[in-house]
């Protein structure tokens, strides 16, 4: 019977060689493992897509914001990046800009949950399982992207950070890692007991996740020796995402068999003074910052590796359209999404814009949603991931309108107007 | 036989039928077996470990000896009255190396200066304290604050501030490793800012691991979860000292709606979900006429949405946008005193919506102050879904991850019948059969705070530094006081079982059975293999 150990027996060969492995050995390995592999990134605590993306051209979002809009293209210091004479880029945002250009980087303007909640833990929950409305649901939309195949690679769907994403939890393996560098037990002689121990357990989750553990340690063994040097001259950015990335493309690149990873970013909750003084000042700006240069210099970084590789992002909710009391926003509806990567039609802004005068507003307040975002996940799940059974990924969903992220010449923006 | 023929005979009929009716059963055999788990009694070996291992932190060795002559009816009455039970000594006396506890946010913000104290001072703003060594501190410290407001430094000045920066870097790179007392002293003289978190973060974890009032600090850690705030954020810092000693530690075994008063007046929570800079929209109008800069313009929804889908009614408890809405204009003029110069509470009658307001289908009539708030506390703490949501929320604690609904409507009961008594609702819960049944026992992931603090009780641990303890639960993934969602911690163990914090948990155990963590002493030929048993899996669970 095929299992996981022969995954380690082959690829542990292979990793021995990190830093300087021979390109035949690489070639050999990829044979072996899935070529495509999907980042997904989320936003946690309700990102301000209307200043990340910014509908310059609206008129209604500069009314509606007096304090907090970010100045038109051209204006002034710190004015919005022009994308397509309609929406642009925030200025903390300016190391995305080529990406854009280069047509590898996709927005996604309106998307959101057909669930009306303004409620953090619930709309995460749902973005993160897939099932909006559902709360029964236990695994995670991430995890049922994964084929049924236990001969795969232990670090086939990794969480980044302490705790695993409710996104990865479900029926195929999956693991958490800190920090690769110190994923391991800090004495090999008792490591080998406790391996013993857990796979003796008559509790079956602990058996489980004990199991994950230990055959993850084996496999980034050879990783935890060597310093990770990002090629290409790639900075990331220090913070969490920054490092979070870092660490993906490390595995990305030692051929280990990663398909999916997840990583997140807290802190977008801007209910008071969102944006300072000029639009590099604030926490919207800071995190923007961290945000754009991480993702940048992921891209940078896998070079032409990123043919393989598409990144997705996500919020659990919009904000509201209009500034609230205290030079922030509260709980909205509709998010923009990014989607980066070698085969993503790029360079364009995808969706229905429904506008933001009072009349098109959800509930005369926050922006409409147009796009499901299962319709943006769906598409990079069949598009990029390919011959994948969506039913089983998002249940209950059907697409209604493709955008065509991994097509050319598809429909892009169009405007109420 | 054909196919045509089987399908034809009565016998093949006969037995299709027979097979639907075993059939359709088995799945609600499934929750029913769920369900009888409840019912399934425990011996009292087993009780006496799970009483112990549900209102305590972990059992000391010689706890569950003790408990068995005590008689565990009565140990439960004790923790469930913990003002009856005299507090450890050893614990008392390292809580008062640690000034920041005891004092009042007025005197703490004086004592352990905030950046906009110390720029007032710099500015001239604000006098010098007289306190001679006070005095040292604040020109130290706001010499920094001087330079960078003026920008222009000799060389000198540059030199000699290079090299204090030095002394500082050296000495904060071990205060890691000092002794909770000698860390004290340090920061206060150092980093006065730092001092509050660390003395918050070292005491929680002295006092999980120390304390004979286990069942009062175990509540003490799920109050405050609940009612979740982050120490990070801004004037939190020095906030949350007297929010948790205040607000959240007087009220764990009273009355609910004292908890959310408390929690709702508490200058942290009002800073933390931004109600201090709500204000009636025509009052926002004015202030920016005059102020154009100004913070406060307007509503802001945050605490409103917040105090109704997590400190109360639950998300589903029936409220709406309007709802929110509404709640919020209620509780506009609820602000803080000077937030960070540690102010208090405050009703600020100028800002406050006077307008009539409808909550929950309950009008609340135009002109009203302060009592519209206060009106909305009670009508959400009567509340049946409020009931429900605390009493489903303890029982997942106390219980089982999906505690059985039999039991948390019995205590939603007690909640309705005694207004919200929690000692009341405790009582409910740990009288109740499910509580001590087979469905309960080793079912909760123990969670990193309960994991360490329970591995250096069984170990018989000494502490003289409570900080690698601290640090560790952090690599478990629940850094304490420091989840920055109002959401809190997750009460499902589930959240814990990942590969991240299991290898984290045996990494924790193997230091402490080598006594390998800084200012952690084990007895090594009593407790060496007990402390290594902590990483393995059969002490993962509670």
């Amino acid at each position: 019977m095929a299992t996981r150990r022969v995954f380690l027996k082959n690829s542990g060969l292979a990793i021995f060689g990190i830093g300087a492995s021979p390109a035949w050995l690489e070639r050999a390995v990829a044979a072996i493992t899935n070529k495509k592999i999907l980042v997904a990134i989320l936003q946690r605590g309700a990102a301000d897509g209307l200043n990340i993306v910014v509908p310059h051209a609206e008129k209604a979002y500069y009314t509606g914001r007096p304090g907090i809009a970010i100045p038109k293209p051209g204006s002034s210091e710190g004015a919005t990046l022009d994308l397509d004479g309609f929406f642009g880029l925030n200025p903390n945002l300016k190391s995305l800009l080529p990406i854009f250009n280069e047509k590898k980087l996709a927005i996604i303007e309106a998307c959101g949950s057909p669930n009306p909640t303004r409620s953090h833990f619930d709309a995460q929950d749902y973005m993160e399982s897939g099932t909006p409305g559902l709360k029964a649901t236990r695994d995670g939309w991430l995890n049922r992207t994964l084929a049924d195949d236990n001969t795969k690679s232990p670090i086939r769907a990794v969480s980044l950070g302490p705790v695993l994403a409710r996104t990865l939890r479900g029926t195929q393996p999956a693991v958490a890692i800190n920090s690769v560098k110190d994923f391991q037990v800090r004495d090999r002689m008792a490591g080998e007991d406790y391996m013993s121990r857990y796979a003796a357990s008559v509790d079956t989750q602990l058996k489980g996740t004990g199991k994950d553990t230990f055959e993850a340690i084996r496999l980034l063994e050879a990783l935890r020796k060597v310093e990770y040097v990002p090629a290409n001259g790639a900075v990331y950015p220090s913070g969490r995402l920054g490092s979070s990335l870092k660490q993906i493309a490390q595995m990305i690149k030692s051929n280990a068999g990663l398909e999916v990873a997840f990583a997140d970013l807290g802190g977008w909750d801007h209910h008071v003074n969102e944006v300072g003084a000029t639009p590099f000042i604030g926490p919207l700006a800071n995190l923007l910052r961290e945000f754009g240069d991480s993702l940048a210099a992921f891209y940078q970084d896998l070079g032409p590796r990123m043919d393989d590789i598409v990144l997705t992002t996500m919020s659990e909710f919009g904000r509201t359209a209009r500034e609230n009391g205290n030079r922030g926003t509260d709980h909205g509806h509709a998010n923009v999404m990014f989607t980066m990567g070698g085969s993503v039609a790029g360079g364009k802004i995808y969706g229905k814009w429904p506008g933001l005068e009072r009349e098109q507003l959800y509930e005369g307040r926050d922006l409409a949603v147009t796009t499901d975002f299962r319709e943006v996940l769906g598409e990079v799940v069949t598009g990029h991931l390919g011959n994948r059974d969506l039913t089983r990924v998002f249940p209950g969903f059907s697409s209604k309108a493709p955008l065509g992220l991994f097509a050319s010449g598809a429909a892009t923006t169009t405007k109420n107007s | 036989m054909t196919l045509k023929t089987i399908l034809k005979t009565k016998a093949f009929y006969a037995t299709l039928a027979a097979l639907v009716l075993t059939l359709v059963p088995l799945a609600a055999k499934k929750a029913s077996d769920a369900a009888s788990k409840y019912k399934e009694k425990l011996n009292k070996q087993q009780q006496l470990e799970h009483a112990l291992s549900r209102l305590s932190f972990g059992a000391r060795p010689g706890d569950l000896e003790a408990v068995q002559k005590l008689g565990l009816k009565k140990w439960i009455e004790q923790q469930l009255n913990p003002q009856s039970i005299s507090e450890n000594p050893a614990l008392e006396s390292t809580l008062a190396q640690m000034p920041t506890l005891a004092l009042s946010t007025e005197a703490l913000v004086l004592n352990y200066p905030t950046p906009q104290v110390l720029t007032a001072v710099a500015t001239g703003r604000m006098k010098m304290p007289e306190d001679p060594q006070l005095k040292e501190v604040y020109e130290r410290l706001s010499q920094r604050y001087k330079n960078r407001i003026e920008r222009k430094k000799t060389k000198g000045e540059e030199e000699e501030e290079a090299a204090q920066k030095g002394i500082n870097d050296r000495l904060r790179r071990r205060v890691g490793a000092m002794t909770t007392e000698e860390r004290s002293l340090a920061l206060r003289k150092l980093a006065p800012q730092q001092a509050v978190a660390s003395e918050l973060t070292e005491a929680k974890i002295y006092r999980a691991v120390l304390s004979e009032r286990q069942l009062n600090e175990v509540l003490a850690d799920f109050w405050f979860n609940h009612f979740n705030i982050y120490l990070d954020k801004g004037a939190d810092k020095w906030l949350t000292t007297a929010y948790e000693r205040d607000a959240i530690r007087p009220h764990v075994l009273g009355r609910f709606s004292d908890m959310v008063r408390a929690t709702a007046q508490s200058p942290a929570m009002l800073f933390y979900l931004d109600n201090w800079t709500s204000v009636a929209p025509e009052a926002g109008e004015k202030i920016r006429r005059v102020a154009p800069k100004a913070r406060a313009r307007g509503l802001n929804e945050n605490y409103a949405r917040e105090l109704m889908e997590l400190h109360t009614l639950g998300v589903d408890g029936g409220y709406t946008q309007k709802d929110v809405q509404e709640v919020a204009r209620c509780f506009t003029g609820w602000t803080i005193e000077e937030p960070n110069r540690g102010g208090k509470f405050r009703f600020a009658e100028r800002v406050h919506d006077k307008g009539e307001k409808v909550v929950l289908g309950i009008t609340i009539p135009a002109g009203g102050g302060i009592e519209d708030g206060l009106k909305v506390i009670e009508i959400l703490s009567s509340h049946p879904s409020t009931a429900k949501f605390i009493s489903r929320k303890l029982a997942q604690r106390f219980v089982a991850d999906e505690p059985p609904q039999a039991l948390i409507d019995r205590m939603a009961t007690t909640y309705q019948k005694t207004s919200g008594d929690l000692k009341a609702v405790m009582k409910t819960m740990l009288a109740s059969p499910e509580f001590m049944s087979a469905g309960s026992y080793k079912s909760k992931m123990k969670s990193p705070l309960e994991m360490v603090a329970g591995a250096l009780r069984a170990t018989g641990a000494t502490l003289t530094n409570a900080m690698p303890a601290a640090q560790a639960i952090a690599q478990m993934g629940q850094p304490l006081y420091r989840k920055q969602e109002p959401t809190g911690y997750s009460n499902n163990g589930e959240e814990w079982l990942n590969s991240a914090g299991l290898l984290a948990r045996i990494n924790f155990s193997l230091a402490l059975s080598e006594n390998e963590l800084q200012g952690i002493r084990i007895d090594k030929d009593s407790f060496s293999t007990i402390a290594r048993d902590m990483g393995a899996p059969e002490w993962q669970r509670r």
